[in-house]
């Protein structure tokens, strides 16, 4: 009993990790077409961020605040230098210009700060433990779900109440058509990067405080399980993100925990498996996208 | 005299694929001008290039007497063009209500905004019955109207209009009709593209034929209508 809670909480938390990296990336695309593979590394950045801060004697809280806003910025410089100049370009190149920006990045990650993971220390407080029926729990992984779904409950209800949000909606559907209201597209757009560089930011932040340390690659393999939950979710879909999201979460989680000893080495080809049978199943994902009409 | 729309020599181009050529057209102040002409003659191509979406490869385009030739979409919309465009292409995954308050985003007053969505509910009462509704369960007819009434939300002075009554009920189409002349009364000026040439012409107070991409005629709709041999070259339904 004591062990399902836990592994709940962990699932959990992984899971909203997942579908917090993964819904930034599907309101990206979901907009102006671009798989971003450099998003990991923009959360990777928040996490230098939040390090180089408490290396400057910043306190925690505020560390943690410019961390998220280093992602922020991150995300909208990127826009700006590299992916606006290429807006309206096919998918497929799209997503290569990412790979270069992403490259590029971890590259300067590796001479400017370390290719070697860097700690970051939090107060012992942060890591402290309380008791569940029984189950000992983390307090991080606890606020980490807290985060996640105030961060994802947030995001709705500006995509859902804000003008701005409703404009992002609209520019997924028909950009040009926004575009003829009078809206401002570049705005649209530039505010997508943010929001979605604000949840990597959040991401940042929660990865960090559970692992205590940020390495050149820290983005990548989560963002990569984030690519998946999109797929999974459905492509340009938001809520389906979010869902993928938390369903890889949560099988990764449940494969670590209760497979045998011996087929753990296969957890991740475990976890592809199913989510390739869930496609075969639904070939748009759980939730599709309801204008598929991108070409 | 200013005139609502002056084009000259507008050329617009897909690539390799010449869309219009020279197309010269005019449009009065308060009045409705008939863009017509066969399928793939130029009409959309026209509307949007005046709109902003297309690049124009030649000619110019002023409006309100002030040349916003290669202007940027927004920049028009705030010379007072608005578009209803071909396909309606209203924002399906909104609520009707949200299609009219994000069009109203580009006004710089909330206040104006806000007066101007319950005026386009009172002036559209079906829109004001299904506000809650998401826009892409609307009928054909009423996603017309709320295209309409999106486009009137930036209080236009020239309103294009992209084949509204395209695919609708004989009913509906009427009703849109009305509509048009309503918003002429008001003093809105109108290009109106249509394939419903005898609708059109009767509405209309001047009247340009396209075909292939060029100026094939141009004048009072009455003399269009009488010119048998045009009416069968290009304006047959
Ligand atoms: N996106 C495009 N790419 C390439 N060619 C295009 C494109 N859109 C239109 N064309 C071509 O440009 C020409 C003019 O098309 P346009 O849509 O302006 O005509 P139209 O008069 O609006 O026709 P319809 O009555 O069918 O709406 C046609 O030959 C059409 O095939
Ligand atoms: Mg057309």
């Amino acid at each position: 009993m004591d062990l399902i809670i836990q592994q709940s909480i962990n699932a959990i938390s992984l899971g909203g990790v997942y579908a917090m990296l993964a819904l930034g990336l599907a309101i990206v695309f979901s907009i102006v077409g671009l798989i971003n593979f450099a998003h990991g590394d923009i959360m990777t950045f928040g996490g230098y961020g939040i390090f180089l801060s408490l290396a400057f004697g910043m306190s925690p809280v505020a560390a943690l605040a410019i961390g998220i806003g280093a992602a922020v910025v991150m995300a909208l410089t990127l826009e700006r230098t590299a992916f606006r100049a290429m807006r309206g370009a096919d998918v497929v190149t799209l997503l290569i210009t990412s790979f270069a920006v992403s490259e590029i990045l971890k590259v300067l990650f590796q001479n400017t700060i370390s290719a070697r993971p860097v700690p970051i220390s939090f107060p012992a407080a942060w890591s402290g433990t309380y008791e569940i029926g029984g189950a000992t729990i983390g307090v991080v992984p606890t606020v980490s779900i807290i985060v996640a779904f105030v961060s994802l409950l947030g995001l709705t209800l500006i995509l859902r109440r804000t003008a701005t949000g409703m404009a992002m909606r609209a520019a997924a559907e028909d950009l040009e058509m926004l575009k003829l209201l009078g809206v401002r597209a570049n705005r649209v757009v530039a505010m997508a990067f943010a929001l979605s560089g604000l949840l990597a930011g959040i991401a940042a932040v929660i990865w960090t405080a559970q692992r205590g340390s940020v390495d050149p690659m820290m983005g990548f393999f989560p963002v990569l399980k984030a690519f998946i939950a999109t797929v999974l979710g459905g492509l340009g879909s938001l809520g389906g993100a979010v869902l993928g999201g938390f369903v890889i979460g949560v099988l990764e989680v449940l494969t670590q925990a209760f497979l045998p000893d011996g087929l753990s080495p296969y957890r991740d080809a475990i976890v592809l498996a199913l989510v390739i049978a869930a496609l075969l199943w639904r070939p748009d994902g759980l939730l599709p996208a309801q204008n598929a009409n991108r070409s | 005299m200013e005139t609502a729309l002056t084009i000259r020599g507008l050329d617009v181009r897909y690539g390799p694929v010449q869309a219009t050529r020279g197309v010269d057209l005019t449009a009065a102040v308060g009045g409705v001008t008939a863009l017509l002409g066969a399928n793939g003659a130029g009409k959309t191509s026209t509307v949007m290039a005046i709109a902003g979406a297309l690049r124009i490869s030649g000619g110019s385009v002023s409006i309100f007497g002030q040349d916003m030739t290669g202007a940027a979409p927004d920049a028009i919309v705030r010379a007072g063009v608005a578009i209803s465009p071909e396909g309606r292409r209203v924002f399906s995954a909104l609520s009707v209500e949200d299609n009219l308050t994000l069009a109203g985003s580009v006004v710089a007053d909330t206040a104006t905004a806000l007066d101007r969505k319950n005026a386009m509910m009172q002036r559209f009462p079906i829109l004001g019955e299904r506000r809650k509704q998401l826009a892409g369960l609307l009928s054909g007819g009423e996603q017309q109207m709320l295209a309409v009434a999106r486009a009137l939300m930036s209080g236009p002075r020239l309103l294009l209009m992209d084949e509204p009554s395209l695919g609708l009920a004989p009913q509906m189409v009427d009703a849109i009709f009305a509509i048009i002349e309503e918003l002429r009364d008001e003093g809105i000026s109108i290009l109106l593209v249509e394939q419903n040439a005898t609708l059109a012409l009767d509405v209309a107070d001047h009247a340009v034929i396209l075909a292939n991409g060029a100026v094939a005629a141009a004048g009072a709709p009455d003399d269009l209508k009488n010119d048998k041999l045009l009416q069968a070259a290009y304006l047959a339904a």
